[in-house]
């Protein structure tokens, strides 16, 4: 295996390191370097030092944006785990026993086809499709509804109140799918025996989720938790294509990656918007840190 | 296992009545019920608003507006056909097609590359860059995303399909080299050395011997890039400004845009539909693998 061995691993290496360095290495570490720079795209970057961040921390729209990755951190990982473990647990052992073994309910390998679908459709679809849902006139999916049982229509995207909410429910009617395939892949693996002595010595179907499933599916949650909360930090298609007004109705939807991209390609404050991305990169780094502390308990063994 | 199971259920209580306590039995059966109750409520959710969606875009705006629910009076196919060329649908399918197409092959030729080199053989800053590979999952785009512009700018790639397509590569290697190389260093070693011994050069052993070896790997993470490049937004909103060259995702956004000024509901309707619709028949194909690719990075 020795022979010539170098030329051949630095031929299959230099493309993809070259491409790589160029594209993802090099501009991340550039990005540092801009936060701390006052650049328009003109005149090279003028040097600033922690200006940017400065300004950072009295600007009042990147507090909301801040305020609503929070709270998009929190409620989407929530909601969507909540009803994945439902879902998945129902398809896999809601069935109950019979001679011994656990089983799904009637149709459970239709839900897990179904229910992964939307995960298949792109973010920006899943945006478009749910603008005609929320649409706040009798076109709308859920207000035709609502006004043929002679209800007013109720404005998803245009209420201020209503809005960031609407925009959630978007994100978890597209992810669900995934954590439920993902969940009953880890049920799965559970050995059905311990089902059987947990229901041989009375435990009814809530007892074996709470005792049973979850403690065994901790790992598996813990990489939902984590996957969920990047798309939290993220949210860009989501915000600029479903909300009015790109974070709108008057920023009551904006999150940290709007920000950016406004400030960069609609102001050209380059060295600005890259002191954003600064920022949310530590609070990504600082969730993930977390995440993985704060949910580390000895794992089972079966 | 199904039907018999729920049938099987209520006579075993009577001849096994050891098999826990009847209370807890009728309860286990209850939840039973509405768990299926919950499962079809969501399946309806899921559901509803696509085939919706389909129905829609064959009325015309009367219909949309005045009997959302029915089926429409006549199928409309100038709907569709008028969303296929005059609002580009057709164009930003191809400019998709194109792009993803070349970069999922590109990014499968280099990643899988790259991914075996650092995988089975030793050498000098092999775990440097192994490392410099796998540090990219960590990093939000977000961050990068001035200087990438820059970077291409330069390249005079803005609005290039090689531009999108080099950067699509450069951002999937991380999660390709990750998982290809853990699949890589899992294959076994005997088969090398005996191609080996027969005189076999490095480069034929990896493209005749090893990576037919890893297909199974490999299947699944082209479709993990398929799709997370399909569905790609943000690089081309930022690399792909000129209207000619969007990507679908940008084109249906684009269009939803346009469609409010327009009031063309019916062409939108039409134009989700085509984009949705490739979706499910190669869900309906491909759908353990889909399942199973997408899922493969959080599964060990």
């Amino acid at each position: 295996m020795q022979h010539r061995k170098y030329p051949f691993v630095f031929g299959f290496l230099a493309v993809p390191v070259a491409l790589y360095l160029t594209f993802v290495i090099s501009p991340f570490a550039q990005a540092f370097y801009i936060s701390m720079t006052s650049w328009r795209g003109f005149a090279p970057p003028k040097w600033i030092g922690f200006d940017n961040y400065r300004r950072l921390a009295d600007d009042g729209t990147f507090w909301k944006a801040v305020q609503h990755n929070g709270i998009l951190l929190l409620v989407l990982p929530l909601v969507t785990i909540a009803l994945a473990l439902l879902f998945a647990f129902l398809i896999n052992v809601g069935g109950g026993s019979r001679s011994g073994t656990m089983s799904g309910v009637w149709g459970s390998k239709f839900y897990r086809v179904v229910f992964f679908f939307p995960q298949l459709l792109a973010v920006p679809i899943v945006a478009v499709l749910f603008q005609t849902v929320y649409r706040p006139n009798s076109s709308g999916l859920i207000n035709g509804f609502l006004m043929k049982l002679g209800l007013e229509p109720v404005g998803f995207l245009i209420n201020p109140k209503l809005a960031l909410w609407a925009i959630i429910a978007a994100l978890v009617w597209q992810c669900v799918g995934f954590y439920v395939v993902l969940f009953s892949a880890g049920m799965a693996s559970i050995p059905k025996d311990i089902y059987e002595a947990a229901a041989l010595d009375g435990a009814g179907g809530v007892t074996l989720f709470f005792r049973v499933t979850l403690p065994l599916l901790w790992d598996t949650l813990q990489v939902a938790w984590v996957y969920l909360g990047i798309a939290a930090f993220d949210a860009f298609a989501i915000v600029n294509v479903l909300s009015v007004d790109n974070g709108g109705p008057d920023g009551t939807t904006t999150v940290l990656s709007v920000e950016i991209y406004r400030n960069a390609f609609a102001f050209s404050r380059y060295g600005y918007a890259s002191a954003m991305g600064v920022a949310l990169f530590f609070f990504t780094l600082t969730f993930a840190a977390l995440t993985l502390r704060v949910t580390r308990r000895e794992s089972i063994e079966f | 296992m199904t039907i018999e199971t729920q049938r099987a259920t209520s006579p075993s209580r009577h001849s096994t009545p050891d098999r826990g306590k009847p209370s807890t039995r009728s309860e286990a059966r209850i939840l039973s019920r509405l768990g299926q109750v919950a499962l079809i409520l969501w399946a309806l959710v899921v559901i509803g608003p696509i085939l919706w969606t389909f129905l829609a875009s064959f009325k015309n705006t009367a219909e949309i507006f005045s009997s959302p629910w029915t089926l429409p009076a006549e199928l409309r196919l100038e709907n569709w056909s008028r969303a296929w060329t005059k609002a580009h649908v057709g164009r930003y399918f191809f400019n998709s097609v194109i792009v993803v197409g070349l970069s999922t092959f590109g990014t499968m030729l280099l990643g899988s590359m790259a991914a075996y080199v650092l995988a089975r053989y030793t050498f000098i800053g092999n775990r440097f860059v192994y490392f410099l590979f796998v540090s990219g999952l960590a990093f939000p785009p977000f961050l990068a995303l001035v200087p990438l512009f820059k970077v291409v700018q330069n390249f005079g790639l803005l609005n290039t399909y090689t531009g999108l397509v080099l950067v699509y590569i450069a951002y999937s290697l991380p999660f390709t080299v990750f998982f290809l190389s853990a699949f890589f260093k899992t294959l076994p070693g005997s088969v090398a050395e005996a191609a080996v011994i027969d005189g076999c050069s490095h480069t034929r052993l990896f493209f005749q011997v090893m990576l037919p070896m890893a297909r199974s790997g490999m299947v699944s993470v082209t479709i993990f890039n398929i799709i997370g490049q399909w569905a790609q937004y943000l690089l081309p909103v930022v690399l792909m400004t000129s209207a000619d060259k969007y990507v679908l995702t940008q084109g249906i956004a684009q269009i939803s845009v346009n469609a409010g000024y327009e009031a063309d509901w019916s062409g939108l309707f039409a134009a989700l539909s085509m984009s949705i619709l490739p979706m499910i028949i190669v869900y309906a194909f491909f759908q353990r693998q889909i399942q199973a690719g997408l899922t493969a990075g959080a599964v060990k």
